[in-house]
Protein backbone atom coordinates (compact mmCIF):
# COMPACT_ATOMS: atom_id res chain seq x y z
CA UNK A 1 0.00 0.00 0.00
CA UNK A 2 1.30 3.00 -1.36
CA UNK A 3 0.98 6.33 1.51
CA UNK A 4 1.40 10.11 1.27
CA UNK A 5 5.02 9.97 3.49
CA UNK A 6 6.13 7.64 0.24
CA UNK A 7 5.49 10.50 -2.08
CA UNK A 8 6.45 13.57 0.13
CA UNK A 9 9.94 11.35 0.51
CA UNK A 10 10.11 11.10 -3.35
CA UNK A 11 9.44 14.73 -3.48
CA UNK A 12 11.68 15.51 -0.82
CA UNK A 13 14.28 13.95 -2.41
CA UNK A 14 13.39 15.53 -5.80
CA UNK A 15 13.78 18.86 -4.49
CA UNK A 16 17.20 18.02 -2.88
CA UNK A 17 18.79 17.26 -5.73
CA UNK A 18 17.22 20.11 -7.17
CA UNK A 19 18.78 22.18 -4.26
CA UNK A 20 22.25 20.30 -4.97
CA UNK A 21 22.37 20.88 -8.23
CA UNK A 22 21.77 24.94 -8.02
CA UNK A 23 24.85 24.88 -5.35
CA UNK A 24 27.71 22.92 -7.49
CA UNK A 25 26.70 23.74 -10.88
CA UNK A 26 28.18 26.95 -12.86
CA UNK A 27 26.57 26.58 -15.69
CA UNK A 28 23.26 29.24 -15.87
CA UNK A 29 21.11 26.72 -18.04
CA UNK A 30 21.66 24.00 -15.46
CA UNK A 31 20.89 26.16 -12.82
CA UNK A 32 17.63 26.84 -14.42
CA UNK A 33 16.73 23.09 -14.99
CA UNK A 34 17.64 22.43 -11.40
CA UNK A 35 14.91 25.34 -10.43
CA UNK A 36 12.13 23.16 -12.72
CA UNK A 37 12.98 20.27 -11.12
CA UNK A 38 12.43 21.88 -7.78
CA UNK A 39 9.00 23.09 -8.67
CA UNK A 40 7.92 19.62 -10.05
CA UNK A 41 8.58 18.20 -7.01
CA UNK A 42 6.23 20.96 -5.20
CA UNK A 43 3.70 19.69 -7.32
CA UNK A 44 4.25 16.22 -6.80
CA UNK A 45 3.78 17.23 -2.93
CA UNK A 46 0.72 19.41 -3.96
CA UNK A 47 -1.10 16.17 -6.03
CA UNK A 48 -0.10 13.97 -3.03
CA UNK A 49 -1.92 15.83 -0.77
CA UNK A 50 -4.67 17.01 -2.70
CA UNK A 51 -5.21 12.97 -3.44
CA UNK A 52 -4.83 11.65 0.33
CA UNK A 53 -6.98 14.67 1.62
CA UNK A 54 -9.78 14.20 -1.13
CA UNK A 55 -9.26 17.75 -2.37
CA UNK A 56 -9.15 19.42 -5.70
CA UNK A 57 -7.49 23.00 -4.47
CA UNK A 58 -3.89 21.24 -4.87
CA UNK A 59 -4.24 20.13 -8.16
CA UNK A 60 -5.53 23.65 -9.04
CA UNK A 61 -2.28 24.68 -7.33
CA UNK A 62 -0.66 22.97 -9.69
CA UNK A 63 -2.00 24.45 -12.53
CA UNK A 64 -0.88 27.91 -11.38
CA UNK A 65 2.34 26.80 -10.88
CA UNK A 66 2.77 25.69 -14.15
CA UNK A 67 1.81 28.67 -15.86
CA UNK A 68 3.82 30.92 -13.72
CA UNK A 69 7.33 28.05 -14.83
CA UNK A 70 6.17 28.54 -17.94
CA UNK A 71 6.30 32.49 -17.74
CA UNK A 72 9.34 32.17 -15.57
CA UNK A 73 11.24 29.48 -18.44
CA UNK A 74 10.72 32.27 -21.10
CA UNK A 75 11.72 35.21 -19.49
CA UNK A 76 14.69 33.43 -17.70
CA UNK A 77 16.05 32.08 -20.99
CA UNK A 78 15.45 35.54 -22.58
CA UNK A 79 17.66 36.66 -20.02
CA UNK A 80 20.47 34.07 -20.48
CA UNK A 81 20.69 34.48 -24.46
CA UNK A 82 21.21 38.30 -23.58
CA UNK A 83 23.98 37.66 -21.31
CA UNK A 84 25.36 35.07 -23.52
CA UNK A 85 25.38 38.31 -26.64
CA UNK A 86 26.99 40.46 -23.89
CA UNK A 87 29.41 38.01 -22.01
CA UNK A 88 29.61 34.83 -24.66
CA UNK A 89 29.68 32.38 -21.54
CA UNK A 90 27.10 31.29 -19.66
CA UNK A 91 28.84 30.39 -16.55
CA UNK A 92 27.98 32.30 -13.76
CA UNK A 93 31.33 32.65 -12.19
CA UNK A 94 31.72 35.44 -14.76
CA UNK A 95 29.02 37.06 -14.39
CA UNK A 96 30.09 39.10 -11.64
CA UNK A 97 29.40 43.02 -12.93
CA UNK A 98 27.15 43.84 -10.13
CA UNK A 99 29.54 42.54 -6.97
CA UNK A 100 31.38 45.52 -6.20
CA UNK B 1 0.76 -3.66 -9.38
CA UNK B 2 0.66 -0.12 -7.92
CA UNK B 3 2.85 -0.29 -5.64
CA UNK B 4 5.52 -1.79 -8.27
CA UNK B 5 4.95 0.80 -10.52
CA UNK B 6 5.21 3.52 -7.89
CA UNK B 7 8.97 1.76 -6.99
CA UNK B 8 9.97 1.91 -10.71
CA UNK B 9 9.33 5.04 -11.88
CA UNK B 10 10.32 6.84 -8.40
CA UNK B 11 14.00 4.86 -9.08
CA UNK B 12 13.58 6.27 -12.33
CA UNK B 13 12.79 10.07 -11.26
CA UNK B 14 15.69 9.70 -8.60
CA UNK B 15 18.35 8.20 -10.83
CA UNK B 16 17.55 10.67 -13.83
CA UNK B 17 17.62 13.65 -11.31
CA UNK B 18 21.25 12.52 -10.03
CA UNK B 19 22.00 12.14 -13.55
CA UNK B 20 20.94 15.66 -14.66
CA UNK B 21 22.97 17.27 -11.81
CA UNK B 22 26.12 15.26 -12.13
CA UNK B 23 25.92 15.35 -16.55
CA UNK B 24 28.30 17.79 -18.08
CA UNK B 25 26.84 17.65 -21.20
CA UNK B 26 23.57 20.20 -21.05
CA UNK B 27 21.90 18.56 -23.74
CA UNK B 28 21.90 15.32 -22.12
CA UNK B 29 21.13 17.21 -18.94
CA UNK B 30 18.04 18.50 -20.59
CA UNK B 31 17.36 15.11 -22.12
CA UNK B 32 17.39 13.79 -17.93
CA UNK B 33 14.76 16.34 -16.97
CA UNK B 34 12.65 15.31 -19.72
CA UNK B 35 12.80 11.81 -18.12
CA UNK B 36 12.01 12.89 -14.49
CA UNK B 37 8.79 14.91 -15.77
CA UNK B 38 7.71 12.07 -17.61
CA UNK B 39 7.88 9.56 -14.51
CA UNK B 40 6.23 12.58 -12.62
CA UNK B 41 3.40 12.43 -15.04
CA UNK B 42 3.14 8.61 -14.40
CA UNK B 43 2.71 8.88 -10.74
CA UNK B 44 -0.01 12.11 -11.48
CA UNK B 45 -2.29 9.19 -13.25
CA UNK B 46 -1.41 6.74 -9.91
CA UNK B 47 -2.83 9.80 -8.06
CA UNK B 48 -5.90 9.97 -10.06
CA UNK B 49 -5.04 13.18 -11.70
CA UNK B 50 -5.41 12.66 -15.39
CA UNK B 51 -5.20 16.51 -16.26
CA UNK B 52 -2.43 17.64 -14.28
CA UNK B 53 -0.28 14.38 -15.72
CA UNK B 54 -1.78 15.23 -19.33
CA UNK B 55 -0.86 19.20 -18.52
CA UNK B 56 2.53 18.07 -17.60
CA UNK B 57 3.09 16.01 -20.95
CA UNK B 58 2.15 18.89 -22.99
CA UNK B 59 3.15 21.75 -21.42
CA UNK B 60 6.69 20.94 -19.04
CA UNK B 61 7.87 17.91 -20.82
CA UNK B 62 6.83 19.26 -24.61
CA UNK B 63 6.72 22.95 -24.46
CA UNK B 64 9.19 23.96 -21.72
CA UNK B 65 12.03 21.44 -21.97
CA UNK B 66 11.94 21.94 -26.01
CA UNK B 67 12.43 25.84 -25.19
CA UNK B 68 15.49 24.67 -23.28
CA UNK B 69 16.90 22.53 -26.06
CA UNK B 70 16.30 25.20 -28.56
CA UNK B 71 18.41 28.06 -26.03
CA UNK B 72 20.95 25.24 -24.89
CA UNK B 73 21.68 24.36 -29.41
CA UNK B 74 21.34 28.24 -30.11
CA UNK B 75 24.10 29.10 -28.44
CA UNK B 76 26.71 26.56 -29.10
CA UNK B 77 27.86 25.73 -25.63
CA UNK B 78 31.61 24.13 -25.38
CA UNK B 79 31.25 20.88 -23.23
CA UNK B 80 34.61 21.87 -21.53
CA UNK B 81 33.40 24.92 -20.39
CA UNK B 82 32.49 23.76 -16.69
CA UNK B 83 36.69 23.06 -16.42
CA UNK B 84 37.68 26.44 -15.00
CA UNK B 85 35.79 25.79 -11.74
CA UNK B 86 36.62 29.23 -9.85
CA UNK B 87 35.10 27.25 -6.12
CA UNK B 88 36.18 24.08 -6.64
CA UNK B 89 35.93 23.24 -2.27
CA UNK B 90 32.02 24.09 -3.15
CA UNK B 91 31.03 21.02 -4.11
CA UNK B 92 31.47 18.76 -0.99
CA UNK B 93 29.82 21.46 1.34
CA UNK B 94 26.55 21.57 -0.96
CA UNK B 95 26.23 17.99 -0.98
CA UNK B 96 26.31 18.25 3.03
CA UNK B 97 24.00 21.08 2.99
CA UNK B 98 21.91 19.35 0.90
CA UNK B 99 21.83 16.12 2.87
CA UNK B 100 20.92 18.14 5.70
CA UNK B 101 18.39 19.55 4.27
CA UNK B 102 16.88 16.26 2.84
CA UNK B 103 17.28 15.23 6.81
CA UNK B 104 14.74 18.23 8.18
CA UNK B 105 12.45 17.73 5.65
CA UNK B 106 11.84 14.05 6.81
CA UNK B 107 12.01 15.44 10.25
CA UNK B 108 8.73 17.29 9.12
CA UNK B 109 7.55 14.49 7.63
CA UNK B 110 7.80 12.08 10.64
CA UNK B 111 6.10 14.96 12.66
CA UNK B 112 2.31 15.56 13.27
CA UNK B 113 2.36 18.47 11.94
CA UNK B 114 1.00 17.29 7.95
CA UNK B 115 -2.59 16.49 9.18
CA UNK B 116 -5.13 17.97 7.21
CA UNK B 117 -8.85 18.33 6.94
CA UNK B 118 -10.59 15.93 4.61
CA UNK B 119 -12.42 17.05 1.53
CA UNK B 120 -15.71 16.84 0.10
CA UNK B 121 -13.89 15.05 -3.45
CA UNK B 122 -13.84 11.76 -2.97
CA UNK B 123 -12.30 9.50 -5.27
CA UNK B 124 -15.94 7.94 -6.36
CA UNK B 125 -16.94 11.08 -6.69
CA UNK B 126 -14.43 12.19 -9.22
CA UNK B 127 -14.35 9.30 -11.61
CA UNK B 128 -18.34 9.64 -11.30
CA UNK B 129 -18.14 13.29 -12.99
CA UNK B 130 -14.68 13.14 -14.16
CA UNK B 131 -11.63 14.89 -12.94
CA UNK B 132 -11.16 17.20 -15.88
CA UNK B 133 -14.50 18.61 -16.01
CA UNK B 134 -14.39 19.09 -12.09
CA UNK B 135 -11.20 21.09 -12.67
CA UNK B 136 -13.14 23.09 -15.27
CA UNK B 137 -15.91 23.75 -12.86
CA UNK B 138 -13.67 24.79 -9.96
CA UNK B 139 -11.10 27.02 -12.44
CA UNK B 140 -14.16 29.24 -13.58
CA UNK B 141 -16.08 29.95 -10.39
CA UNK B 142 -14.04 29.81 -7.56
CA UNK B 143 -10.49 30.90 -8.98
CA UNK B 144 -12.05 32.72 -11.88
CA UNK B 145 -9.66 35.86 -10.70
CA UNK B 146 -6.25 33.80 -10.43
CA UNK B 147 -6.77 32.57 -13.60
CA UNK B 148 -7.77 36.18 -15.14
CA UNK B 149 -4.52 37.11 -13.37
CA UNK B 150 -2.39 34.54 -14.79
CA UNK B 151 -3.56 35.61 -18.51
CA UNK B 152 -1.92 38.83 -17.43
CA UNK B 153 1.05 37.40 -16.23
CA UNK B 154 1.69 35.36 -19.23
CA UNK B 155 1.54 38.62 -21.50
CA UNK B 156 3.94 40.22 -19.22
CA UNK B 157 6.26 37.30 -19.85
CA UNK B 158 5.76 37.13 -23.40
CA UNK B 159 6.36 41.02 -23.54
CA UNK B 160 9.52 40.30 -21.46
CA UNK B 161 10.97 37.74 -22.97
CA UNK B 162 10.54 39.99 -26.97
CA UNK B 163 12.08 43.08 -25.34
CA UNK B 164 15.17 40.70 -24.14
CA UNK B 165 15.37 38.83 -27.29
CA UNK B 166 15.70 42.24 -28.54
CA UNK B 167 19.51 43.01 -30.29
CA UNK B 168 20.08 46.48 -27.98
CA UNK B 169 18.99 46.03 -24.57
Amino acid sequence: MITITHYLVLSAILFTLGVIGVLIRRNAIVIFMCVELMLNAVNLSFVAFAHYLNSMQGQLFVFFTMTVAAAEAAVGLAIIVALFRNKETVNIDDMNIMKW
Amino acid sequence: MEVYLFYIVATIAVCTGVYLIFEKNPVFSALYLIQTMVCIAVLYILLEAQFIAAVQMIVYAGAIMVLFLFVIMLLNLNIGQEKKDALPYQKIPAILIGIALFAVLCIVLKSKLLQGKQGEYTTAYINNVGNTKLLGNLLFTDYLLPFEITSVLLFVAAIGAIMLAKRKI
